[in-house]
């Protein structure tokens, strides 16, 4: 396919053309997934609640997002007077735009990211420590006590989840020796799925991000009956569709960072041979399936537990998983010294 | 070709938000500026191959450092017309300070020379960049040559930030606090009484 637009388009913009229409394959079913995850959202808390969640617009409610999304975007967009304008405008788009970026490393099949870079870890590291600016920025620029209020506990509660997540991935990149993805779900198809020797890690992950993507039980910044919705609170129309498309995008995204580092990424489980040679279609399958169940996993939490006091989610960050994550990493490299075990 | 226009158009925005850094009227616009001057810088890095210290730069400058400087510049309450007074006033001061950096800057510069032994070392110490990624070799070279200024630096960090504490922490009396442990170690027998209560007598 690349050689097809090369040869039509000359080297140069033959390979523009073509890097554009891989982020387009990667982005459209993206939004979709966004669009159908609040779908699901409701769907699997009503059935939680004994409700029957949104079942009203098309087959099972199945237009619902659609309608949602329509009617979103015929709203007035409202900037507060005092507000600042750029920086309020400004925000909800870097949310929604950091939440997409960070998918150009992501391997959905063998082989299968959009740039196989050397540094891929580092590189959704950084992205996500980005993604604190997005709501710094919105609650200063919305000149409201509320918003500010929101987005300083979700800028605390970020950094703070940050440091646990950084020692995982420390952890992880321990026993791969290498930062790059593709080479972390190598290492775990030529030894077993991290998820078995680094379960205590696969949890303080799982934890620390529903705590970075602001779900519940950690969603003090959104808060609804104590800062109404913290950073989002004077944001409307298509500005609060941004912040929200971003929220679920990192929740996707989130997901597929734990398939990767921990679930083997697009291997099958006990070694299933592909159906009909269609490796690349049934990495893909297993990839996003283990997406699924994460993800799953994220709305059980949501309807399960209640919201956890400011206190108790700092003590939890800073006194129980910094400390884990610390001594499991010196755990996985002595052991890793001592018996050689899992060393590439 | 297209290199060199990305390398021109990062250089061009690096450089250009490093004067509005310090141009900008409000403080809030200038750690903005600040982060988008980073954001270039590791730009800068991509090209020249350096992608781990261009990562580096993003999660250590934009990540933590900066998001400290907003959150302090938000916090703080500037009152941003008495920023500008008596600008003219500390005008001479400042171009004099100015003057003196850059003659001693031109100075350092005019007796620029490398040590003897540079060349040599640099020559025995690049391994080379398509055998080896940048993230191996800087790491091999951290924790070799470098080993004890390396624990240095960090020994510097842990003083700066045992130091911090010590400074800012007080124990403050009357606080209820929520302690893990008491509570877990409560139990039926220590928390409920059971009280018959005669009718009409009260407890």
């Amino acid at each position: 396919m690349a050689e097809f637009f090369t040869n039509l388009l000359g080297q140069d913009l033959g390979t523009l053309v073509w890097i554009v229409l891989r982020i387009l394959v990667i982005v459209a079913p993206l939004l979709l997934g966004v669009a159908y995850l609040t779908y699901a959202e409701r769907k699997v808390l009503g059935a939680m609640q004994l409700r029957k969640g949104p079942n009203v617009v098309g087959p099972f409610g199945l237009t619902q997002p659609l309608a949602d999304g329509i009617k979103l975007f015929f709203k007035e967009t409202i900037i507060p007077t005092d507000a600042n304008k750029f920086v309020f405008v400004l925000a909800p788009a870097l949310t929604f735009i950091l939440a997409l970026v960070a998918w150009a490393v992501i391997p959905f099949f063998e082989g299968g990211a959009l740039a196989n870079v050397n540094v891929g870890i580092l590189y959704l590291f950084a992205i996500s420590s980005l993604g604190v600016y997005g709501i710094i920025m919105a609650g200063w620029a919305s000149n409201s006590k509320y918003a500010f209020l929101g987005s300083l506990r979700s800028a605390a509660q970020m950094v703070s989840y940050e440091v646990s997540i950084g020692f995982v991935l420390v952890a992880i990149l321990l026993c791969v020796g290498s930062l790059n993805l593709s080479d972390v779900v190598h290492a775990q198809e030529k030894s077993v799925w991290f998820i078995v020797p680094h379960l205590p890690l696969f949890i303080i992950f799982y934890v620390s991000g529903l705590a970075e993507t602001n779900r519940l039980p950690f969603d003090l910044p959104e808060g609804e009956s104590e800062l109404v919705a913290g950073y989002m609170v004077e944001y409307s129309a298509m500005t609060f569709a941004l912040f929200f498309l971003g929220e679920y995008a990192n929740m996707i995204l989130m997901s597929g960072m734990i398939t990767t580092l921990f679930l083997g990424g697009w291997l099958a489980p006990f070694g299933l041979a592909a159906p009909f040679g269609l490796v690349k279609l049934w990495g893909l399958f297993w990839f996003l399936a283990k997406i699924a169940v994460m993800l799953f996993g994220f709305l059980w939490v949501r309807a399960t537990f209640p919201r956890y006091r400011y206190d108790q989610l700092m003590r939890l960050g800073w006194k129980v998983f910094l400390p884990f994550s610390l001594f499991w990493l010196v755990l996985t490299a002595g052991v890793l010294e001592y018996t050689g075990w899992m060393r590439s | 070709m297209i290199e060199g226009l990305v390398f021109y158009l990062f250089a061009a925005i690096t450089v250009a938000s490093g004067v509005m850094v310090v141009s900008s009227r409000n403080p809030v616009y200038s750690v903005l500026w600040l982060i988008l001057a980073f954001f270039n810088a590791a730009g800068l890095f991509l090209l020249l191959g350096a992608e781990f210290l261009a990562m580096v730069l993003v999660i250590v400058y934009v990540g933590a450092v900066a998001v400290l400087f907003l959150f302090v510049v938000m916090l703080l309450d500037i009152n941003y017309l008495r920023l500008r007074e008596g600008f003219m006033q500390y005008l001479p001061v400042g171009a004099l300070i100015g003057l003196i950096l850059v003659v001693e800057l031109l100075m350092v510069y005019g007796g620029w020379k490398f040590a003897d032994d540079a060349p040599l070392s640099v020559a025995s110490r690049t391994p080379d960049p398509t055998a080896i990624s940048n993230t191996d070799a800087l790491g091999r070279l951290l924790y070799t040559d470098y080993a004890f200024l390396f624990q240095a630096a960090g020994l510097v960090l842990l003083v700066a930030m045992v130091g911090t504490i010590m400074l800012t922490h007080r124990t403050r009396t009357g606080v209820r606090k929520q302690v893990i442990a008491k509570q877990n170690a409560r139990t039926k027998e220590s928390s409920v009484e059971i009280v018959k209560v005669t009718s009409g007598g009260g407890i």
